[in-house]
Order: C-alpha cells, then sequence, then structure tokens
C-alpha cells in the first residue's frame, strides 16, 4: 500500500496485493492514482463520442439532431394528449426539462453498463475503476453541451433573449452531475452483481420521467395532489427540485427557490456518499465477478 | 531479508484464489422463484503458490491448461486479488495478456495505444513521446488510423507486445502474446525482451511454446492444478514437464511434488 520513492532502477514503487476485504481501499492513494489518470477518463469518453457516430452519414450532427428529435417527439406526444395546450412557455419548458432529465438519463444508463462493458480493460490492467463511470459521466455532459445551445437558439429565436437569471442554471447543472455521478457509480455495481438490473433500468428511468416535472410544469403536479403528498414529491423524488428549479430558472426566468437548491443538493451529496462507497468498497472484486 | 544478491522484484507467498459462481443447474423460472438454495462453483484456481524473482530474470510459466497461470499473473498484476497469502510487487508493472489489452475495437490503433498507456498510468506527454516508437515497433505504418476490428489477430498482437514492452515497465508480464506473431516478429520480440532483462527489468512468460520458454528464460516454474511442481532452470523445468506431459497425469501424483 506504501509507495515509496527510493532510486529508479529497481524498487521505486512497491505494491502488496493482499486478500480482498470488504471495506474502502486507502482512499488517499486511491483518490491520487485517480487523479493521476484523469486523462484517462477524458480521452475514453472522447473516443466513445466519436465512435458513436462513426459510421453515420450525419456523423457528430447527432449530436444536434438527436435532442431536437426527441424535444419532437416528446412535444407531439404531448399536443396529442392535450394537456398543456395554450400554456405560455409550453415548448421550452419541454426542451429545457428533457435535455436536462436526458442528461442524468445518460449518466445513468452509461454509469450501468461501463463496468460491465469494461470487460476486458478491466481483466488485462490494474487501475481505479471509478474511472469507467466517472468516464460516462463526462460522455453524458459533453453530449448534454450541444441540447444546451439548441435550447438557447430556441430562447433567441422566441425572442426571448438571455437573463441573468439564467446563471442559476449552473449550480442545478453540478448538483444533478453530482447526483448523476453516485447513481452511475451504485448502478455499475449493482449492475454487475445483478445483471437483471440492466433490463429494469429503461423502465424505471422512463416512470421517472412522467414522476418528475418535465412534460408538464411542477405546479400542475402539485396544485392536483392533495397538499399532503407535496412534502412526498418534493422530497422524495430527488430529481423534482432540480428539474423544478432548472423550468423556473431556464424558462420562467424566475428565481430559484432557495428550498428547492438545498434539497438538489442534499441528494447529491447523499448519492455520491452511497454510490462511491457502494463501488469503492467492492471494486477490487470486479475482475473476479465479470 | 533477502538471501540472493540481486533486488526482489516479486514475492509471492502462499497464494490461494479460488472463483466462486452461482450456478442453476435448471434454468428455469420456476427454479429461479422458488428455489432458496443456489448451487455455488468453486474453482481453486491456485493453491498455495509461494516463489522469489529478483529483478533482471525472466520467468518461465508453463503448464497444462487450467493450471492457474494467468491466474498467477494476473494476481501479480493486481487485477485478481487473492483469495489469501500476499503477494510484494516491486516496480511498475505492464501486462500483456492473453485477452488483449483492453482494446477497444472499434478505435483507431492510435487511439487504443493513447488508452492503454493512460489507463497504465502514464501522462499524455509520456504516451506521445514513445508513440512513434510504438507504432514502427509494430510496423503498421497506416494502419495506426485504422479501426482496430480490421486487424488481423497477428497485427493484433504485435501492437499489444509493442504497448506492452515500450511502457517503461520494471516488471512485464506476457501470457502466450508472442504466438501469433510471424517468425521475423517473434525473433525482433525476443531480443527487446532480451534487452530489457539487459536493464535489469523482469519479465514473466506464460507460454505453450516450450522451445522459447528454453530460449529466453533464466528460470521457470511448472503449476499444475493450482499448485507449484517445480522451479527451476528452464531445460529442468521443460524437461520433466515434457516427460510429464508424454507419461500422462497417472504416474505421477500430486502428494509426491
Amino acid at each position: 500500500m506504501s509507495t515509496t520513492e527510493t532510486g529508479r532502477v529497481a524498487a521505486d514503487i512497491v505494491r502488496v496485493h493482499t486478500p480482498y476485504r470488504k471495506g474502502l481501499p486507502n482512499l488517499p492513494v486511491y483518490l491520487k492514482d485517480l487523479w493521476d489518470r484523469r486523462h484517462f477518463a477524458v480521452e475514453m469518453s472522447r473516443t466513445q463520442i466519436r465512435s458513436q457516430h462513426l459510421n453515420t452519414v450525419f456523423g457528430q450532427l447527432w449530436l444536434i439532431l438527436n435532442p431536437l428529435l426527441l424535444a419532437l417527439v416528446y412535444f407531439m406526444l404531448v399536443l396529442i394528449l392535450g394537456r398543456g395546450r395554450g400554456q405560455h412557455d409550453y415548448l421550452p419548458h419541454i426542451m429545457a426539462g428533457l435535455f436536462l432529465y436526458y442528461y442524468f438519463n445518460a449518466c445513468l444508463r452509461g454509469g450501468a453498463g461501463s463496468v460491465v462493458g469494461g470487460g476486458r480493460l478491466i481483466l488485462n490492467t490494474a487501475f481505479p475503476k471509478a474511472l469507467l463511470p466517472l468516464s460516462s459521466v463526462l460522455v453524458a455532459a459533453y453530449r448534454f453541451m450541444p441540447t444546451l445551445l439548441v435550447f438557447l437558439a430556441l430562447r433567441l429565436v422566441k425572442g426571448d433573449g438571455l437573463s441573468w437569471t439564467m446563471l442559476w442554471g449552473v449550480p442545478v447543472f453540478v448538483f444533478l452531475t453530482i447526483f448523476g455521478t453516485g447513481m452511475a457509480m451504485l448502478f455499475a455495481t449493482l449492475n454487475l452483481y445483478f445483471r437483471d438490473v440492466s433490463n429494469f433500468l429503461p423502465y424505471m428511468l422512463r416512470l421517472w420521467l412522467y414522476l418528475s416535472p418535465v412534460l408538464y410544469f411542477p405546479e400542475q403536479l402539485l396544485n392536483r395532489l392533495p397538499p399532503a403528498l407535496d412534502h412526498v414529491v418534493v422530497l422524495g423524488n430527488p430529481l423534482f427540485a432540480p428539474l423544478a428549479t432548472w423550468s423556473r430558472v431556464m424558462v420562467q426566468d424566475v428565481q430559484p427557490r432557495p428550498l428547492y437548491l438545498l434539497i438538489s443538493a442534499c441528494w447529491a451529496i447523499a448519492a455520491l456518499l452511497v454510490g462511491s462507497y457502494v463501488f469503492l468498497s467492492r471494486e477490487r472484486e470486479f475482475a473476479v465477478r465479470l | 531479508m533477502l538471501s540472493v544478491s540481486k533486488a526482489l522484484a516479486v514475492r509471492v507467498e502462499d497464494v490461494h484464489l479460488t472463483y466462486r459462481t452461482t450456478v442453476e443447474r435448471r434454468r428455469t423460472l420456476r427454479h429461479t422463484l422458488f428455489t432458496r438454495q443456489r448451487s455455488v462453483f468453486e474453482v481453486e484456481a491456485l493453491k498455495g503458490v509461494s516463489f522469489d524473482v529478483p529483478h533482471g530474470s525472466v520467468l518461465g510459466i508453463v503448464g497444462a491448461n487450467g493450471a492457474g497461470k494467468s491466474t498467477l499473473v494476473r494476481t501479480i498484476a493486481g487485477i485478481l486479488p487473492p483469495t489469501s497469502g500476499r503477494i510484494e510487487v516491486h516496480g511498475r508493472v505492464s501486462t500483456l495478456l492473453s485477452l488483449g489489452v483492453g482494446f477497444n475495437r472499434n478505435l483507431t490503433g492510435r487511439e487504443n495505444v493513447m488508452l492503454g498507456g493512460l489507463a497504465a498510468g502514464m501522462s499524455r506527454d509520456e504516451v506521445e513521446a514513445r508513440y512513434q516508437e510504438i507504432a514502427d515497433f509494430a510496423e503498421l505504418e497506416d494502419f495506426m488510423d485504422v479501426p482496430m476490428r480490421t486487424y488481423s489477430s497477428g497485427m493484433y498482437s504485435r501492437l499489444a507486445f509493442a504497448v506492452a514492452v515500450h511502457m517503461d515497465p520494471d516488471v512485464l508480464i506476457i501470457d502466450e502474446a508472442l504466438s501469433t506473431g510471424d517468425a521475423r516478429f517473434r525473433h525482433k520480440s525476443s531480443e527487446r525482451m532480451k534487452k530489457l532483462c539487459a536493464e535489469d527489468r523482469t519479465i514473466f512468460l506464460v507460454s505453450h511454446a516450450l522451445g522459447s520458454v528454453k530460449e529466453m528464460c533464466t528460470e521457470a516454474i511448472w503449476l499444475h492444478k493450482g499448485r507449484m511442481v517445480m522451479q527451476g532452470a528452464p531445460d529442468d523445468v521443460v524437461t520433466s514437464y515434457t516427460k510429464f506431459l508424454k507419461v500422462g497425469e497417472d504416474a505421477i501424483t500430486m502428494e509426491d511434488l
């Protein structure tokens, strides 16, 4: 476990491999390892994006086309179902919410597949495996950026312009990223032990979308529920507070509710602590489980 | 602590490794839902292996299929944690294992070299500095910028070998990798390995090619069903191993060894 620097030739690094025990690895050493290899995560996510659209005609244009088609599909769906017609700001709300939701979705799905899909790398190289879910969060973030541009373009086209309030979107994005990272690590581990998770995940994520204020405004849901259930929804759904805040600051140009920011932050920290504990305490066993 | 004059590279102390998997003998829904107990399938891949390797040696590891050779080198590389026992490794380990080096087939050779290097803990600059050397050594030329799924298996292993030996390893682990190159490349890689040894590095060579074990190694061990049967000069170990292969298992009971 100790890393000592004594002379170049033979023994400047000493590693001792001992049996796997449940529990955290030596955190300072682990974090240093992780930091030393941060370029790996960056490079990994870059090449992943490059290879995803390698054989398509439109190539990298899909980074813009995907969110546009996504917004179109859901907008049509909601028009047909007849909800929200005539609501002011409806299209921007759907777009902003969908794009942020799909960012989280990509973190979670990418993370869940990262360890199981990293088989060869895990079997052949000793490295801090947290790099795998981290790089899928990076992939999701890279893919989120163009969708943000699409949204901003929509605002400009509609004549809404930009406002300072929108800067509140930054903390929302940060909290959701931390929450997504924790969840990515948690589901990467779960998926390894119960492969059924990857079968459940698409349905879980779809349900989560419908339970969150994306296709409707947060007030629409809260007004219809008995007041006693308000807290359950706002506190119990980790995506409710960030998505509601996101729509407020990005679409309606209204200052965020401090309580909602606080809830988002708490969920983010809780998910990161739980996710990284579960992941780090078991990652030495991953190679045996693959 | 050291009885040998040379510095210790790897010390393996009484290492056991057991793979455990739950197996369902009858894969039916009813069975899955209503059976509490699932049969656990255990494989003892290593049963108490111990040896020391000083720096500058080439250790050949021979043994029949399923002897635990690959498992042993994976525990030394720190990829698999031992079930019990202790392994001490002095220096940077570079692995070239039989399944490829974590290569992603949809990426180009160049991208894979970068990823492999970064995963092994090098900086971007360090990899770039070595890139040309790696490309030259693998003799892939224009293929470096083509996705690796178009590579032949020989090209694959040439690149893997080139990456592993240029990582500036103190300890290099090679698992069956030399078998796919052509004669000229094998000659070139054995030259490269001799050079690494001359620089006081340590090489583990897992191979079924007994000829190259005799030719390149300074020491050899023979594993059988997770136990170390013999350790010694490569010629002796290979001779006994060949004899054992011819005679068959019955002639040697494991308790005698």
